[in-house]
């Protein structure tokens, strides 16, 4: 009986057929809102972390002051304030735009001091040699510097992509269509938590590939200390 | 200029706001000084059991550990309080999110133990074997200790994560300090309360980030 009552909850093959839909258009929406992010993320994390190395001062601190404040605010506050608050001033965003931005910008901070981490972990002897064969300070950036940098950088990176992507799920909050919106409207829609268990679900099969993903990657390219 | 200060840093309505997100960030200190010691010693917990090395139950621990790394931590707090109820247990809302952060962060902080407990070379396990300590007396008094000092960044930095998690119970409608703030901005159409929230998170957090900038170039260095 009571076996059955949480089956009945939990596992409604009814509510299911009603809501599995939504649901797999949610992961859609999931993924390339994951997608974007990292795209982006990345991409301004290692051009901040590019910047920093010319150690040209004022800019060095200003990428300091960017990584620290997204670092230490936590993204659905920065999800927030980008989508409630700037609309009072004119500047209106979606919020599918509002999460985009405020998760890219958050992963961009965590990249840049990885990348930066990196960058810092290669000899200074590789500058130099490269330096005195002619090669410009950008050319030695791309070509001696990063290819050796990146290899550090993708354990700790996989971790934090994981991490803030799995945020996609704070859009909800501003009403993001992703997974776990069509989980709880669905969910309150039917007075039945089987929406939630399917969202749930999906989330597993998203992620858990990843998660086992970063452990192999992990032990493969492991900081070395 | 003059509308931005309007918008963001309205004077009047900040007064007006303050006690209200006083009481939040005391919810906030109140969470975090509850989930966090949780998170540290469930961590442990998981990390210890792990080392008995039963191939079961490590193998259990791995896919606990992986399941709850994979699961948004929003997901599992919106899957709790709403999933409790029809399982006929009534939690009050604030064990309700402890129990959805204790999920979560025990994986976390049981995977950054686990990963210092296999950094300490096997020689320390060996040595103090021979001095007459026992296994447990080993890990307490020899293994630990280093542990814990070659994972101490990762500790501090996934302690602020833990910290500014806490700002996801506002969904469930606790009143911390995102909570609050976002209330006095719908009661007064005015952006100053999540700025100000915002600028509460910064200074709360900011040293600790900035510490853990210190801590690992210490030890890459």
């Amino acid at each position: 009986m009571e076996l059955q009552r949480l089956a009945f909850s939990f596992f409604n093959g009814d509510v299911a057929s009603r809501y599995w839909l939504d649901i797999v258009y949610g992961m859609w929406v999931t993924t390339y809102l994951a997608a974007a992010i990292v795209a982006t993320g990345l991409a301004v994390g290692l051009a901040l972390a590019m910047a920093r190395s010319f150690h040209f001062r004022p800019a060095s601190f200003l990428i300091v002051v960017f990584a620290d404040a997204f670092r230490a605010l936590p993204p659905l506050v920065v999800i927030i304030v980008l989508f409630f608050a700037f609309p009072y001033v004119d500047l209106a965003m979606s919020a599918f735009s509002a999460t985009w931005l405020a998760l890219s910008l958050v992963l961009a901070a965590f990249a840049e001091e990885i990348f930066w981490a990196g960058i810092l972990s290669v000899p200074k002897g590789q500058t130099e040699a490269a330096r005195s064969t002619g090669m410009s300070r950008l050319q030695t950036l791309v070509y001696v510097i990063l290819p050796q940098a990146v290899r550090l950088t993708i354990a700790p990176l996989t971790n934090r992509m994981i991490a803030i992507t799995k945020g996609t799920a704070l859009g909800s909050v501003v009403a993001v269509h992703e997974i776990i919106y069509y989980a709880s409207s669905g969910a309150s829609e039917a007075g039945n938590p089987t929406p939630l268990t399917l969202g749930a679900a999906a989330y597993v099969v998203l992620f858990l590939p990843v998660v086992m993903l970063s452990r192999w990657i992990e032990t493969r390219f492991a900081w070395k200390r | 200029m003059e509308q931005i200060l309007q918008v963001f840093f309205n004077a009047a309505i900040l007064e007006r706001a303050w006690p209200f997100l006083m009481r939040g960030v005391t919810m906030t200190a109140l969470l975090s000084l509850v989930v966090v010691p949780i998170g540290l010693a469930s961590g442990l917990a998981v990390a210890m059991l792990y080392h008995l090395h039963r191939k079961w139950l490590s193998r259990f621990l791995i896919a606990y550990v992986d399941f709850f790394r994979a699961f948004p931590p929003l997901v599992l707090l919106l899957f709790i309080y709403g999933g409790l109820p029809f399982l006929g247990i009534d939690l009050p809302l604030f064990a309700t999110v402890t129990l959805a952060f204790l999920l979560n962060t025990s994986s976390y902080y049981g995977e950054i133990y686990r990963a210092g407990i296999e950094s300490v070379g096997q020689g320390q396990w060996d040595a103090a074997h021979s001095t007459g300590l026992k296994g447990h007396q080993t890990l307490a008094y020899v293994v630990l200790p280093q542990a814990v000092r070659n994972v101490l960044p990762d500790l501090v930095s996934n302690t602020v994560e833990v910290v500014k998690l806490t700002s996801i119970a506002s969904v469930v409608a606790l009143p911390e300090l995102l909570y609050t703030a976002d209330m006095a901005r719908s009661v007064t159409f005015n952006s100053s309360p999540i700025v100000l929230a915002a600028a509460i998170y910064l200074v709360m957090l900011w040293p600790v980030v900035r510490l853990i900038s210190r801590l690992e170039r210490r030890i890459a260095a």
